[in-house]
């Protein structure tokens, strides 16, 4: 179970960022339709994640990421094991 | 009797203009400020502490683009861009240019730009600090480029035809619509979207500060750009966009748009000689080939938008070349840097704008600061006083560094009846 902390912080960084309303944000949404990413943005992913929760990751890192909760769980995970 | 038109082929109008500068960020202001004589010159106190000789730059806002533009556009954006997005808006606006236009017609753009420092700096700085290219950003490679301005504006507005950057140092801008003038004229092209962008920060113009360039006046900054003045040290840096819409005449009738003025021709040489100290000859041979071109007399240029930068060789070099080819006609000369400072890449196409509404509402701006001519300005007639004036025809010199010369002549559009 991830903390809703944590997935309304994910909601907020990426509503703010992609310039989206927060409320599109549901956890089985499609990541990429819902914020109209380009291959482009995923490299602004990369720069959000590693300013915001302190790590690095490559873009390939996002192939298997198909909804927020995905992301949600990519995120969580790679904290805990930071 | 019907009017009888004639000769109108490969004729190349002005049907629209934008402007961004550091006297005003639209046309309206712009044109209160060359009325009233307004610098707008200032001092930038980072540039104090980064061990610069000069403080002075022109002082301006970057555009709030965060309710004009979406994410992905502004983020490829350089300041720069910036600049040159917000004068075109206004060109295309006042050129009655939409953007149903745009995508069905081959619209194409060339802008003058010689650097983008300042975001070659903030990116090569977060490699250097993060170690790892990718958290630079996906925006960075097109802020940082030289095309920034084109590229940019050309998916923004979606233009179809050709899309280059001219750089040509401080005569990018020129260069810019004289070869928009080229390509129209050559049947090649019906609309291009000319200008010139400098950006306005200290790292553009650091290795400049170096070389003494710069006026030392840090304690009266709207004193310090003096062209031809006997007492001027050096020129102050600025920046902005301009932006002019090119079009053949055809065209800019069919879709009934305004006719501003018309390009008459575009002069163009190269010193061939030191990289940075201007001579005589090579601007002397520019504007003898803009004046031959354009088949007007000697006696027909009424205004000289001068490059004048306020620098002690360079105006004086160019005030030699001015009397040499104008002998005992004495046309207005002016030079708007006082006021605006040197906006560089931009200035030749600033420059248009200035001396196009200068011709549009009968005055001659003041050269502000020049109050003692020297042995070569004494030559020519100055003016530091904004003179009521109704003129047709002018002449806008730019130079830049490597000596690159651009001379372009614009005049009302007169139909022979």
């Amino acid at each position: 179970m991830i903390d809703s902390t944590l997935t309304e912080k994910i909601n907020t960084i990426l509503a703010e960022e992609f310039e989206v309303d927060v409320d599109i944000i549901k956890p089985q949404a499609p990541l990429m339709e819902t914020l109209d990413l380009d291959s482009l943005d995923l490299v602004d992913m990369v720069v959000l994640i590693e300013h915001n929760f302190g790590f690095t990751i490559k873009a390939k890192d996002f192939v298997g990421i198909k909804t927020f909760e995905d992301f949600y769980h990519f995120i969580n995970s790679r904290m805990d094991g930071a | 009797m019907g009017v009888y038109i004639h000769n109108t082929m490969n004729r190349i109008v002005i049907t629209g203009m934008g402007i961004y500068s550091c006297i005003g960020q639209n046309l309206d202001e712009v044109r209160g400020s060359l009325l009233s004589g307004k610098s707008g010159v200032g001092i930038d106190p980072l540039r104090e502490g980064m061990g610069f000789r000069s403080f002075l730059t022109g002082i301006l806002p970057d555009p709030n683009l965060n309710t004009l533009l979406e994410r992905r556009k502004r983020i490829s954006m350089s300041q720069e861009a910036g600049y040159a997005y917000m004068a075109t808006v206004e060109a295309l606006d006042n050129a009655k240019i939409d953007n149903d236009f745009l995508v069905s017609h081959d619209v194409g753009i060339l802008y003058g730009n010689d650097s983008s420092a300042l975001a070659v700096m903030e990116g090569v700085d977060l490699i250097r600090e993060k170690k790892n290219t990718t958290l630079v950003g996906s925006g960075s490679v097109f802020q940082s480029m030289n095309s920034t301005v084109s590229m940019n504006l050309s998916v923004i507005f979606k233009l179809k035809g050709i899309n280059l950057t001219i750089a040509g140092a401080c005569a990018s801008g020129s260069h810019a619509i004289g070869m928009g003038f080229l390509m129209i004229q050559s049947g090649l092209q019906d609309c291009i979207i000319c200008g010139g962008a400098q950006e306005v920060n200290p790292y553009a113009v650091s290795s400049f500060d170096g070389l003494n360039a710069f006026s030392q006046r840090n304690d009266s900054p709207t004193e310090a750009s003096r062209p031809f003045d006997a007492d001027r040290d050096g020129l102050v840096p600025s920046g902005g966009a301009a932006t002019l819409i090119l079009e053949s005449y055809e065209s800019a009738v069919k879709r009934g748009a305004p006719i501003l003025a018309e390009v008459k021709s575009y002069g163009f040489s190269s010193n061939g000689d030191h990289i940075s100290v201007p001579n005589v000859d090579g601007p002397k041979r520019s504007i003898l080939m803009a004046i031959k071109n354009s088949g007007l007399a000697v006696e027909q240029i009424q205004y000289i938008n001068a490059h004048a930068t306020s620098t002690p060789i360079g105006d004086f070099n160019e005030a030699m070349a001015i009397a040499e080819v104008f002998g005992s006609h004495k046309p207005y000369v002016g030079s708007t840097k006082s006021m605006t400072g040197h906006e560089m890449w931009m200035a030749g196409a600033s420059e248009v704008v200035y001396s196009l509404l200068m011709m549009q509402h009968s005055f001659i701006a003041p050269t502000i600061n020049f109050n003692t001519p020297d042995e070569a300005s004494a030559l020519l007639n100055i003016t530091n006083k904004c003179i009521k004036y109704d003129f047709d025809t002018f002449l806008s010199n730019s130079f830049g560094f490597g000596g690159t010369n651009s001379t372009l002549i614009i005049k009302k559009l007169k139909l022979s009846l």
